[in-house]
């Protein structure tokens, strides 16, 4: 452990300090404004260190440290500042939810910092064991957000992700066990060699089963088919801005450790893997979609819906495994990073304005929403927006972001699956425009408005923004996600 | 020399102006807030200065400004790019925008002050007039497609400002779909342009690029030049309502009258004989579209003429002869001449302004825009009367005013032309002369002179010719208007625009364009300025055009004047003539009746609603069916059993296994 290595390490260490910091600082005041922005703020300080190592990769490319088991790149940087983005949203968008709170408040900004720290490390990590680690480092903290309300339908909710979570992680390190037994290593580098050489598919039948279940362990976090059934439940049955962070933060870093794995230690041999994201994305897809059809539970609809979306992401990853035809090489990748820089404003802003809604009627369901365009015009119309971004409609983010992801098929000779991938757009209008009927159609008796406070109007106001900028100006954000992928391509 | 910031600021700034109105003022200090009216002006008069530092700088940069584009939007292979163009034609272009922009929102001042919808109109002003600045200064074609689309939106929107009244909604939706029915061609040659993205032409070029584009027309086939061409041809017809698309733009009068003389002379109707100007290149290098542009345009300069000699209503007249100039424009590029129709563009902008703004100041002291009830206005509004026949005079070509001399290019440039549509088209161009000065000084006859017959309160319902420009004897004040005729001069707000107006038709054409140097202005500046060359000037064929003219004039005066032979005996000397110009050569009765009744209700209309019922909403029931049932199916499994999930994860770890196992792969 060097100096050069803590620097390395410097926007995580960051991150752990704000939370110790607020976890002391919630012992000694009762003003949970004031932790939460601290919370907020304290989150400039690993920005701020993430920002300074771009700043180095930029000059000097990648720098591997912590004895090979990270490394710093823009790829890695990419996801540290979607992640610290995405927490600074979901704290500014939680205020109100978490004034309910009876008690815990200070905790649950440590507890989402905590999650964070380890989403951090996840994206950095170049080694089995620290991926692992890091991995759990995310899913406690979350597993004790989902229980956070500690009634029956949360506590369920945790119960049951802290289950499956544990299962999942069996079956990863099961599968990490069997790579690192028959490569020798878990360094993704030296496995990529070992991988190469073997000449069968995965090099090694051994090596295929650990590949498909390290697949499965990454694809319970971002809810793949078919192992996203936790999903409607916790989502469900978590606290509102909890499901969105899930829905969001744990899903990008969940694919952050996917890509990177698959495509440098599994990279020579991607047309063993390709063909299994293709189709388990067309089935996400459309299970996603259908299963949302028949939800009243916004929740549950929301949570069949980012099935629907990890789908849609994994075309990318297929595309990118199925190779690219030479000049559009990375296009599968980078759409996959400004799909989920795309779908995190869009869905952040989608929950923000639920939270907005049913802190104040207290009704997840659909029909709840009723009338909610006169009553609440700001919020319904930013609601409405992040649907339509949903489906895919421009000039959304939504609509950019499949556009790309959908070219990046075509490109790779995917057509059945950048299809399948319009029909599903398609049918998923059905349940999206749904809601936005029971806005705009729908008339209520209540009379009730939705006031909001301030911090919840400028997470609002940011995301919603966000999804339209996206959709008009995605070059900025697709040059970062191009700059991103570069260092994970030159290592195939 | 302009900063790209300055030259973006002259698009910004009243879209700004239009953010400001709708975001800020109208939401929160009413909709009849004066404040929005001097934001617009504000806005769009800083414009117009930025504009004019923009063509002072690049005078003597015959080239484009050369600022890089920025890239917007790229999906391997598809860059899109945005930028500002800032080449003469271009700068040229906004300052007439901004300028007759401007004066038309200090004309609004006054015409529309008691209107409900005050601040709703500077809205849409201040983004009509930022769509048209996006239009000349746009240097993807794409991005000139984006406004180009906005300005007909604006229209759109303007045209039907009064929307309770169904004549204006009529009207706004027809300058709707008329012109769409253009921009499909314009839309297919921007995409026929991409097609052609790797052919040798566009080597190292983006398709989308207008300087690339016109870089490469020299070296695409005859047959990509020509459809391309045509394509954008398309798009220019329906926006500048050349022959057949013509038939939105004398129902777009439905507008506030300051709408109508800012679409008329300077935005929505100017877009199109850019577009065709910007495109030149194009053009020239298929002799198919330049035949097609010079025979549409030379057409369109009579047919147009020939319906405005029967009109009652003064702004239609006023429209037809626009139609009838845009024509006269597009053949001056058919003939090989852009800049000779730009220059006919900016003096047409100056006269055609002020002759609107006259009319809108006749109606708004007598209410009512039905020239047979009129007369005599010329004592009452002497003003009005004096601006207004300078106008006529400048559009009906009499020496020496702006319109003489850039009528005279237009028609020096087709009789210098070597190909043989080119004197079939000299020869339209110089009757359409005739017609022109014919029907202005009926108008000014019928108006000014003569004893006045009334006004609103005169009008009763007319026999006659069933024609639509009838049954909108409306108040162009909208619902303010009272109904009391006030014989007396517009307010000095009206009037101002008008005398600057007036000393640019007079003036604007020989000070831009002179035979010899002037007083700095070098010979053909103008022309010169646009294309190299100028085609000089010939004393026998401005003579020749000015004798038709003012015979045009006289025979109005004789007829309207001196009522010998009386118009009645005119009328009946060639009546069916006459019910046929009435009529509009019952164009509207064949899009409405046969094509859009007949062939869309009947035919089109029904076999696409037998496909959506029977396909399309069959499939979305089947879709409906299917997550019902297989929701079904599935659902006990979802059953919240954390057992049972935990079963799901384990089988679907096997089942991929087995696969590979099976499949190898």
């Amino acid at each position: 452990m060097t100096a050069h290595d803590l620097y390395l390490l410097a926007p995580p260490i960051a991150l752990a300090g704000v939370g110790g910091l607020v976890v002391l600082l919630d012992l000694v005041t009762r003003r949970t404004g004031l932790v939460a922005a601290v919370s907020l703020l304290g989150l400039l300080l690993p920005a701020a260190f993430a920002l300074a190592l771009w700043g180095d990769v930029n000059t000097g490319g990648a720098m591997a440290g912590v004895f090979d088991t990270l490394v710093v790149d823009k790829f890695a940087l990419f996801f540290q500042f979607l992640v610290l983005a995405v927490v600074a949203l979901v704290i500014l968008g939680a205020a109100d939810y978490v004034a309910r709170f009876q008690r815990y408040k200070g905790e649950f900004y440590a507890l989402v910092l905590f999650s964070a720290l380890g989403m951090m490390l996840l994206a950095a990590a170049t080694e089995l064991v620290s991926m692992y680690i890091s991995l759990e480092l995310t899913s406690l903290p979350l597993a004790a957000l989902a229980a956070f309300l500690r009634d029956e339908r949360s506590t369920e909710a945790g119960l049951k992700f802290l289950l499956l979570s544990a299962m999942s992680s069996a079956l990863l390190l099961y599968g990490m066990v069997l790579v690192y037994g028959y490569t020798g290593s878990t360094q993704l580098g030296e496995i990529a060699q070992a991988v190469a050489a073997g000449g069968q598919p995965f090099g090694s039948p051994a090596v295929l089963a650990g590949g498909v279940l390290i697949a499965a362990g990454f694809g319970f976090k971002i809810a793949m088919f078919p192992f996203q059934m936790w999903t409607p439940d916790v989502y469900e049955g978590a606290p509102t801005p909890v499901t969105a962070y899930l829905s969001v933060a744990s899903k990008a870093a969940g694919f952050a450790v996917l890509l990177r794995l698959f495509s440098t230690a599994f990279g020579a041999v991607s047309l063993d893997w390709g063909m299994l994201f293709a189709v388990l994305s067309a089935l996400s897809m459309t299970v996603g979609n259908l299963m949302a059809m028949g939800q009243s539970n916004i929740k549950r609809l929301l949570a069949y819906s980012t099935i629907a979306h990890a789908g849609y992401i994994l075309v990318g990853v297929a595309a990118m495994a199925v190779r690219e035809p030479a000049g559009s090489e990375g296009l599968g990748l980078s759409s996959v990073l400004f799909y989920l820089g795309a779908y995190a404003a869009t869905n952040l802003a989608a929950f923000f304005a639920v939270i907005a809604i049913t802190n104040r009627t207290g009704n997840d369901q659909v029909d709840g929403f009723a009338g909610m365009g006169k009553k609440a015009p700001v919020v319904s119309a930013v609601l409405a927006f992040s649907l339509v971004s949903l489906i895919g409609i421009p000039p959304t983010a939504g609509f950019m972001g499949k556009l790309y992801l959908f070219n990046a098929a075509v490109r790779a000779d995917l057509v059945w699956l950048a299809l399948v991938g319009v029909v599903n757009s398609a049918v998923s209008a059905y349940y999206y425009l749904r809601v936005v009927k029971a806005l705009y159609v729908s008339s209520s008796e209540s009379r009730a408005t939705v006031p909001s406070s301030p911090a919840v109007r400028l997470a609002l106001g940011v995301s919603g923004l966000g999804v339209l900028f996206l959709g008009i100006f995605p070059a900025p954000l697709l040059g970062l996600a191009e700059a991103a992928v570069a260092t994970l391509l030159s290592l195939r | 020399m302009i900063s790209e910031l300055g030259a973006w600021a002259i698009f910004l700034l009243p879209l700004a102006s239009f953010a400001l109105i709708a975001l800020v003022i109208r939401p929160f200090l009413g909709s009849r807030s004066r404040v929005s009216g001097y934001v617009t002006v504000l806005a769009i008069g800083l414009a117009f200065l930025l504009s004019a530092y923009a063509l002072r700088s690049t005078l003597g940069h015959e080239q484009a400004i050369g600022w890089p584009s920025h890239r917007w939007l790229a999906i391997s292979g598809l860059d899109i790019r945005i930028g500002i163009l800032m080449d003469p034609l271009t700068a040229i272009m906004l300052v007439v925008v901004t300028g007759v922009s401007l004066l038309v929102q200090v004309y609004s001042l006054g015409y529309m002050k008691d209107d409900e919808g005050y601040a709703r109109y500077f809205a849409y002003m201040s983004l009509f007039t930022a769509s048209m600045v996006g239009v000349v200064m746009a240097r993807s074609i794409i991005q000139l497609y984006v406004f180009w689309e906005l300005v007909g939106l604006c229209s759109y929107l303007l045209i039907g400002f009064w929307h309770q009244r169904p004549a204006a909604a009529a009207a706004a939706k027809k300058a709707f779909l008329v012109t769409r029915i253009g921009d499909v061609g314009f839309l297919l040659a921007i995409l026929y342009l991409f097609l052609q993205r790797d052919t040798a032409a566009f080597a190292g070029r983006n398709p989308f690029e207008i300087p690339d584009i016109l870089a490469a027309a020299g070296m695409m086939t005859t047959f990509a030049a020509t459809w391309t061409a045509l394509g954008v041809f398309a798009g220019a017809a329906g926006k500048s309502g050349q022959f057949p698309l013509h038939t939105w733009l004398p129902d777009a009068m439905e507008g506030p009258t300051p709408v109508s003389s800012l679409i008329h002379a300077a935005t929505m109707v100017a877009a199109g004989v850019f577009l065709t100007a910007r495109f030149f290149p194009l053009f020239e290098h298929s002799a198919a579209a330049m035949t097609t542009v010079a025979l549409v345009g030379g057409f369109t300069a009579v047919f147009a003429a020939t319906m405005g000699l029967v009109m009652y209503d003064i702004k239609r007249v006023l429209a037809y002869s626009t139609i009838s100039q845009l024509g006269y424009m597009m053949l001056a590029i058919g003939v090989g001449a852009p800049a000779v129709a730009i220059f006919h563009l900016f003096t047409h902008a100056f006269f055609k302004c002020l002759l609107f703004l006259g009319a809108g100041s006749v109606s708004h002291a007598i209410l009512t825009f039905d020239m047979r009830f009129m007369g005599g206005l010329r004592k009452a509004m002497p003003w009005t009367y004096a601006t207004f026949l300078i106008g006529a005079l400048s559009l009906a070509g009499v020496f020496p005013l702006a319109g003489f001399w850039s009528k005279d290019e237009v028609l020096l440039s087709a009789w210098r032309g070597d190909k043989g549509v080119d004197s079939l088209v000299f020869w339209l161009a110089f009757v359409a002369v005739f017609l022109t000065a014919f029907y202005m000084f009926r108008v000014i006859i019928m108006t000014f002179h003569g004893p006045f017959r009334g006004g609103v309160g005169a009008e009763h319902p007319q026999p006659g010719p069933p024609a639509r420009g009838e049954h909108d004897q409306d108040h162009a004040a909208g619902e303010e208007a009272a109904p009391s005729v006030h014989l007396a001069e517009s307010p000095l707000v009206m009037i101002a625009p008008m005398l600057v107006l007036a000393v640019l038709a007079i003036a604007a054409g020989y000070v831009a364009n002179p035979l010899g140097d002037l007083a700095g202005v070098p010979a053909h500046w103008f022309v010169e300025f646009l294309e190299e060359h100028a085609e000089g000037f010939s004393p026998g064929l401005a003579a020749a055009s000015s004798a038709v003219a003012l015979g045009g004039v006289g025979l109005a005066a004789l007829v309207y004047g001196r009522r010998s032979p009386s118009p009645e005996a005119v009328g009946r000397a060639f009546g069916p003539i006459r019910t046929l110009l009435l009529n509009r050569y019952y164009m509207d009765a064949l899009y409405e009746g046969v094509i859009v009744r007949s062939l869309f209700y009947q035919g089109i209309a029904r076999g696409l609603n037998w496909f959506d019922r029977e396909v399309i909403d069959r499939f979305v029931d089947f879709l409906g069916w299917l997550s019902r049932n297989g929701g079904r199916t599935v659902a006990p499994l979802q059953n919240g059993q954390t057992q049972a999930y935990g079963v799901v994860i384990s089988l679907g770890v096997l089942a991929i296994i087995g696969v590979y196992l099976v499949f190898g792969r």
